[in-house]
């Protein structure tokens, strides 16, 4: 009872002008090349094809969209773990596109990531102490081991782990667990800024309550801001606060996740929120559903004019001839980019 | 409406070098003509083993089928020789798995593999069998059908694929589909086209249908029974509204309390279930997810721990009887307690 009124009063005390994260035009194509001897480049994937948002200090973005339409990639471009090909990304005041070397990884304590496979994150060859204690090392934070091994283990006691187990290796451990190992990581050095990557898309039914409470617990206690990347959209309206839909490399509606999910503007989320089955069949039987036909188009070949011409159910000329509808506030607060929303 | 299916207590365990793995420890169910079941359970629940148990794939060794009956159209299935079960395998039961890149075999055309098939089971020849699988892709709705049967499985998206799969397994007019995570490698706008295409087909086929999935949302639009099996055994049973509106056992409960909602604002936390799902190299001797069980904990019921429940009537049910569960408690009473 106590932590949901806290929540509540978290959620009304952010400052809209503390802006953590500020992402402009970004944009990240990866050539595709051809030619054995002599490469030459032929083409690009337009991953992440000119997107722009802001994240305020304190509240959970969360990025949805299928796989493929570039939500992984726009996480990992604003850490500079791939270097944006165009655009801008600000956190806390300073540009990181154009930072590199060491100032750089004084920004890394900063701004962290957890990814969504558990199994494949860890190094199966060391111990939970030493995945955890790994950035304190390389950052040089603690100098004496004993003290180390003290903020690790009360690093492991913060989400959930028992401390007894702080010489075992990831294997021993089930994915619930491995999960937290890798926040134990994330929250090693501290950061304001943790990008999720699909924390519990791998996890079991039963253990996914279990991460994503934990997060909130950690959230209102470190005052982090996440951004929250994942596919399953009933867990994004429980955990954020603002959604950025993305589709083919685009952001085309974003907003305050209630207002999204009740007035979806745009054609593709409309659809995208119709597509997800509710647990309860008395709902299921009166659900209108929007199915939209065909696949999604190849990010290497995009189609002419508006990206989602392809597959919208209510398309028009303009569609066709008119590239790029703007991301224009359709409701206050809520972005949409669609010819028909004016 | 007569029974299809009837299968009763199914042991399974695979003998392995890390100890026996208790993958199904007594399942018993009833299937009726034209109905469709969802088994809904987590990883390690038991629900792929014993639908494999049914159509006989269980790899053996290490797999063993211990004991049970698994009755279809007056046959015990379990006790059919490998010739026999050919025969019914792909023409009376056919099943869609959930890796449609892994089940394709890549190397043959999908015209190939949806001949084979059509060719064994209905005697045709090679004309007579590319036009069916034509008419069948069509119907699955994959455009340009008769030239695309040339086509090998890398040359169709995810969701076509799935799509060929279900052409596959209803090109002999089965009696029942067994589907198998059919959609959880998709996205969800591919996995609403592939479930409407299902419903549909369903109803055209006249068949009976087996859908299981870890995604309690999925099965409540389409499945007329909901049976939740956890650590090999059939937790809760009964007839979708019921297991989704008047839920009775503790884990059923715990799993609908953990998902948030698409259509409620997220302010209230989530339930969680404490715990991890159980090692399956270990036979409980009472209920499974008695370590895990708030109510027992809450009611501090020792015979949760030596005792299996038996799968009985919830009771005081207005229902017909069908609503099953296996607990020692009666949620509503420990709540009504509670309160």
């Amino acid at each position: 009872m106590s932590s949901q009124v806290m929540t509540a009063e978290n959620r009304k005390s952010l400052d809209e002008n503390d802006v953590i994260l500020e992402v402009t035009d970004l944009k990240k194509h990866f050539p595709i090349s051809s030619g054995i001897v002599f490469q030459r480049q032929v083409g690009a994937v337009r991953a992440v094809d000119g997107i722009s948002f802001h994240v305020v200090r304190g509240e959970t973005l969360g990025l949805v969209g299928e796989s493929g339409c570039g939500k992984s990639t726009t996480g990992r471009t604003i850490l500079q773990l791939y270097r944006p090909t165009e655009g801008s990304v600000k956190f806390e005041g300073q540009e990181l596109s154009t930072m590199g070397g060491n100032d750089l990884r004084q920004m890394r304590r900063r701004m962290q990531i957890i990814f969504q496979d558990p199994f494949a994150s860890l190094n199966p060859r060391m111990t939970v102490g030493s995945i955890v204690s790994e950035p304190l090392q390389i950052h040089k934070i603690y100098s004496n081991k004993k003290e180390r091994q003290q903020y690790v283990e009360q690093l492991m006691e913060k989400v959930g782990l028992n401390p007894y187990f702080i010489n075992r290796y990831p294997h021993e451990f089930s994915g619930g667990q491995r999960q937290r190992i890798g926040i134990a990581r994330a929250l090693a050095l501290e950061p304001s800024f943790i990008v999720a990557d699909e924390p519990i898309s791998a996890l079991d039914v039963s253990i996914q309550a279990q991460v994503v409470n934990l997060m909130e617990e950690l959230q209102d206690e470190l005052n982090l801001t996440y951004l929250f990347i994942a596919h399953d959209l009933s867990m994004v309206r429980h955990i954020c606060d603002r959604v950025a839909v993305m589709y083919l490399g685009k952001i085309v509606e974003l907003g305050p996740v209630d207002e999204v999910y009740d007035n979806p503007q745009h054609p593709y989320t409309q659809a995208l929120l119709s597509a997800v089955p509710v647990p309860d069949p008395m709902v299921e039987e009166n659900r209108q559903r929007i199915i939209i036909s065909g696949d999604l188009p190849s990010p290497a070949n995009p189609p002419t004019g508006c990206n989602f011409n392809t597959r919208c159910p209510v398309r028009f000329d303009l569609c066709f001839e008119e590239p790029d509808p703007p991301l224009i506030e359709a409701r206050p607060d809520h972005y949409v980019s669609c010819h028909r929303v004016t | 409406m007569s029974v299809l299916l009837d299968v009763k207590d199914l042991i399974v365990r695979f003998y392995t070098q890390e100890g026996t793995v208790y993958a199904v420890n007594g399942v018993s169910f009833e299937l009726e003509e034209g109905e469709t079941l969802g088994i809904v359970g987590e990883s390690g629940s038991g629900k792929s083993v014993s639908s494999l148990a049914l159509m006989g794939l269980i790899p053996s060794p290490p797999g063993k089928v211990e004991s049970g009956t698994v009755m279809f159209e007056g046959r015990d299935l379990l006790t059919l020789k490998p010739d026999q079960m050919r025969l019914i395998r792909g023409k009376e039961i056919a099943m869609i798995f959930q890796d449609p890149m892994t089940s394709l075999n890549p190397v043959l055309t999908i015209g190939t593999q949806i001949t084979e098939s059509l060719k064994l089971h209905e005697g045709m020849n090679t004309s007579q069998s590319r036009k069916r699988a034509a008419d069948l892709l069509d119907m699955v709705g994959i455009p340009d059908a008769y030239r695309r049967l040339d086509d090998y499985p890398h040359q169709f998206s995810g969701g076509m694929r799935q799509r060929v799969m279900i052409a596959m397994g209803l090109s002999c007019n089965p009696k029942l589909l067994i589907a198998d995570e059919p959609t959880t490698a998709l996205d969800v706008t591919i996995q609403a086209q592939i479930i409407e295409l299902v419903k549909q087909l369903k109803d055209e086929f006249n068949m009976a249908m087996i859908w299981i999935t870890h995604d309690l949302g999925v099965v409540a639009g389409i499945a007329d029974r909901i049976q939740v099996m956890y650590g090999g055994r059939i937790m809760e049973s009964g007839s979708s509204h019921e297991v989704f509106g008047d839920s009775r056992h503790p884990y059923t409960e715990g799993l609908l309390g953990s998902l948030p909602r698409l259509d409620s604002s997220g302010e209230e936390k989530l339930t969680q279930i404490e715990g991890s799902p159980p090692d399956m190299r270990n036979e409980p001797a009472g209920c499974p997810f008695a370590p895990r069980c708030d109510v027992r904990e809450y009611m501090n019921l020792e015979k949760c721990w030596d005792e299996r429940p038996p799968l009985e009537t919830v009771p005081a049910d207005g229902g017909d009887g069908t609503h099953v569960m296996s607990c020692w408690a009666d949620i509503r009473e420990g709540v009504a307690e509670n309160v």
